[in-house]
């Protein structure tokens, strides 16, 4: 379709590219994304290494599956291993939870299902009305909307455990960390669909910080870091809409409404960092029926986030790059993960293994597709 | 994983529709959350519209980039 293919254009790269060095200051240039599919973007297609050196992308903490904390996943096997069946989307399966992965519980006999939407769910419970389900609903904004729309209608026999985490917190998170010292963001696409751009405002206006969404195509990439190279220059940070064929000044109102009628917002912890405040959703009172956590006397502990030695707390909001961590390839690899970020493809850590020895430019150019 | 995926409606019953994501490839999806129509183009996530994609908007974009990266220039 013309919509992705036109946002591959080779030449229009290097066009983009070239105004890139022209822009790039002397000075060293943090850029930030919050999304696991823009690191899959900037890694797959090679756009660091398009880039001067003295720009830098950065990962925040935009793996759905990474921020999820080890105590969520621990309830998650403690119902399956008392005979509830947990119904998840495949990349939870091998994350791992205080002692036990959801995969590691289903070898234990547990029964576990991995689906790929909540329909898929909605239908096993209907399909076994003796039978106990729970969902674990984790998710950004963008996964949280299919949701609020099942709980309200769904069977008796099928109840959720949330872990929905809201972007625009932990950026607030990010933008007030002294010693990061982001200069500019690269605001999630598809969480935007839902929000729409307005909920950004508050970077440029109250932290000086240029903000630009993004879509996923490596030339929106690109482009949106000549984008805040631009609002860098100027020195006058502002809200740009890169990805404007998909995010409105509003967004998804109708997925808005969804949400707030089954979900209040709750200060929770990001696997990892701790509590963000209001970054969170959480069952109102009259959904508790659809509550596993209200259904079910689950107990688990406080739950233990990271592995010894596992550096994913700092992975996650960019202060050092998995090749960084001790464990990197060495103990840790996609088939011993010892960390959260290594284990989903969305995972930074997980992305950087396939980045390894891929570095040149016109490597580059041949990996646009 | 946010990563959702445009295709196009070929045709809506109720609330499903049945979309192409080019390659043959077509596949049930819940149209609840948006206002589409047989013939636009939507992004999908895990089964469910979520916008439509606005094509005059993708034009667009792509003209005003050309705009901008041949017009401005700077002093280095
Ligand atoms: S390489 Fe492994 S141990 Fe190190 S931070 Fe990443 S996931 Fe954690």
């Amino acid at each position: 379709m013309k919509q992705t293919s036109a946002f591959r254009d080779r030449t229009l790269a290097r066009l983009i590219q070239k105004k890139i060095r022209e822009l790039a200051p002397q000075d060293s240039v943090k850029l930030c994304h919050v999304c696991g599919t823009h690191e899959w973007t900037i890694t797959h297609s090679g756009i660091r290494s398009l880039l001067p050196k003295s720009i830098s992308l950065i990962a925040g903490p935009g793996c759905p599956v990474c921020v999820v904390p080890a105590r969520e996943i621990d309830e998650a096997v403690w119902l399956t291993m008392n005979g509830v069946t947990v119904v998840t989307f495949g990349d939870m399966y091998k994350d791992p939870g205080s002692e036990m992965s959801l995969e590691d519980a289903k070898s234990r006999g547990g029964d576990v299902r991995v689906v790929y939407s909540v329909r898929d769910a909605v239908a096993m419970a209907r399909k076994e009305p003796k039978r106990d389900f729970v969902f674990f609903a984790r998710g950004f904004e963008t996964t949280t909307p299919m949701n609020a729309l099942e709980i309200p209608r769904c069977q008796e026999n099928l109840s959720f455990l949330v872990s929905h985490r809201l972007i625009p917190p932990a950026m607030e998170f990010l933008a007030k960390l002294d010693d990061l010292n982001i200069d500019g963001f690269i605001a999630p696409g598809h969480v935007s669909t839902i929000i729409g751009a307005r909920p950004y405002r508050k970077f440029p206006e109250e932290y000086g910080m240029p903000t630009v969404i993004a879509g996923f195509e490596p030339l929106d990439v690109l482009m949106t870091v000549y984008m805040l190279l631009r609002q860098i220059r100027s020195g006058r940070p502002r809200l740009e809409n890169e990805y404007a064929r998909a995010v409105t000044h509003d967004g998804n109102v109708r997925a808005q409404e969804a949400i707030s009628k089954v979900f209040d917002v709750v200060n929770d912890a990001w696997r990892g960092l701790g509590v963000i405040p209001a970054s969170a959703l959480q069952l109102k009172e009259e959904f508790s029926r659809q509550d596993a956590r209200q259904r079910y006397d689950i107990e688990v502990g406080p739950g233990r986030d990271l592995y010894p030695g596992c550096c994913c707390h700092l992975v996650i909001i960019g202060k050092i790059t998995p090749n960084e961590c001790p464990l990197f390839m060495k103990a840790c690899t996609p088939e011993t993960p010892k960390g959260a970020c290594m284990v989903s493809s969305e995972g930074t850590c997980r992305i950087w293994t396939h980045e390894e020895g891929l570095s040149s430019l016109e490597g580059s150019y041949s990996r646009l597709p | 994983m946010c990563l959702a995926i445009p295709g196009k409606i070929l045709e809506i019953t109720d609330n499903i529709a049945k979309v192409d994501f080019g390659y043959g490839a077509t596949r049930d999806v819940d149209v609840t959350l948006v206002d589409a129509e047989e013939g636009q183009y939507v992004l999908v996530h895990v089964g469910y519209a979520i916008q439509v994609l606005d094509q005059e908007e993708a034009e667009e974009t792509l003209n005003l980039w050309r705009e901008i990266l041949e017009l401005e220039e700077y002093d280095l």
